[in-house]
């Protein structure tokens, strides 16, 4: 499936950061600083251009991004019960690009792999997953581009 | 001339300070015997009325199991004619017996909670059949025993053989799993006291089990209360009484050492 090369991508760029910031300590001075090898996922996982009304609809829905779990958003005030845990993405166009929200949905642990946040993009190196998930992405292709043109729409105002 | 504005300033000032002080060290006594150092009962991120709930002995639903228990504990069963009061006698006998579960057993080689215990006792001494697990017996005997430590400290044991058994219980409390890919630690560390849609995430501590969980309309295990949320972040739970689950159980309970026993507490 073409769709995964980026994702692998993703994965081998998270690994070799963890690897650089758990053994090589802080940059020392006229070292050369790596900086995040991945900041975006440019190319879209699908020919067809993401609905933004659709993924209003993934991005509530508790099945499938469930965003308000953790973040919370102004524009969807009528649902009740936003998450604090993660960062409002009030706005969040206007300081991402459409490449960079891309890569923060499908694999968030490109950039921190630490983070909270789960890949939904991704079904590799995932531990004791639950057989009707399993060898399944959290989302589909199409269903995260959707999610990045909703979260395109969110700029500030 | 009176006091010089600068004098008021400072006056204002110190004012303001022991005001604060005053204030944090109220906020440090609030939870009582519910907080410990940095830990902190499920019991201090329940609502006034969930609380409230479990405060009275006569509006905790959990106790119709420690009745449960109760009667249980005079009824003989068994081919060895015996009832639990046959050997221990009156169930204040069991005070303090919670605090230490789970309990390493020499000759399993493993942990045992104390549902495993109770069913080692009905099998072994009574001869009688061991209850399932989540059963309304065994949940109302555990229930009914652990409520006889009611606001003694926890104190499970971790040096010794219990060592190997708490590393693997950190380990899985570390470990990210399910399709969400998260571990306990994501949720009940980093994000303890943090708004998750509808709910406010504790700090996942035991002291409370087996809970009545409003929920469940019912009590339940800490087991079960693994399970939901493996399942939760779509993991692959295991099963009651599993060597894993016990190894949680026991980090789960040294996470909350101090932590008073609140069987059956109430929770959302």
């Amino acid at each position: 499936m073409k769709m995964t090369t980026p994702i692998v991508a993703a994965m081998v760029f998270g690994a070799s950061m963890a690897l650089t910031a758990t053994f090589s300590g802080p940059a020392q001075a006229g070292e050369p600083v790596e900086l995040a090898a991945m900041t975006e996922m440019a190319k879209p996982l699908t020919d067809q251009a993401g609905d933004p009304a659709t993924g209003k609809k993934v991005f509530s829905n508790r099945k499938l991004g469930n965003c308000l779990a953790c973040h919370s958003l102004q524009a969807m005030k009528e649902q009740p019960f936003h998450g604090e845990v993660a960062p409002p993405l009030d706005g969040v166009a206007s300081r991402y690009s459409i490449a960079e929200l891309r890569l923060r949905v499908a694999n968030p642990k490109a950039i921190n792999p630490e983070t909270q946040m789960p890949a939904y993009f991704r079904k590799d190196g995932l531990h004791r997953v639950m057989d009707k998930f399993k060898d399944k992405t959290i989302l589909t292709a199409q269903q995260v581009e959707d999610l990045v043109a909703y979260l395109g729409t969110l700029k500030e105002e | 001339m009176g006091k010089t504005p600068s004098k008021l300033i400072l006056a204002g000032c110190l004012a303001l300070t022991a005001c604060f002080a005053g204030k944090a060290f109220a906020a440090d006594k609030k939870w009582g015997q519910y907080q410990v150092e940095d830990r902190r009962s499920g019991y201090t991120f329940a609502a006034p009325e969930t609380r409230a709930m479990q405060d009275d002995n006569f509006q905790n639903p959990g106790m119709l199991w420690a009745e449960i228990g109760e009667e249980l504990w005079e009824k003989t069963e068994g081919e060895a004619g015996k009832a639990c009061a046959s050997c221990h006698n009156g169930p204040e006998t069991m005070k303090g017996v919670a605090v230490s579960y789970p309990k390493y057993v020499a000759e399993k080689k493993n942990l045992e909670n104390l549902e495993q215990r109770i069913n080692r006792c009905r099998t072994d001494n009574m001869k009688a059949k061991p209850w399932k697990y989540e059963s309304k017996e065994l949940l109302g005997m555990t229930v009914f025993v652990r409520n006889q430590s009611l606001g003694m400290p926890m104190n499970v044991k971790v040096d010794g053989e219990y060592a190997p058994f708490f590393e693997k219980g950190k380990a899985f409390y570390e470990q990210r799993r399910g399709q969400l890919d998260l571990a306990c630690k994501h949720c009940h560390e980093d994000f303890e006291g943090g708004q998750l849609r509808a709910n406010i995430l504790s700090q996942g501590q035991g002291n409370g089990f087996p809970v009545y969980r409003l929920k469940w309309s019912g009590v339940g295990s800490l087991h079960r209360r693994f399970r939901g949320c493996n399942k939760q972040v779509r993991s692959k739970p295991y099963g009651y009484g599993s060597d894993e689950y016990l190894a949680l159980e026991l980090y789960v309970m040294w996470r909350g050492r101090g932590l008073p026993v609140e069987t059956p507490a109430v929770r959302n």
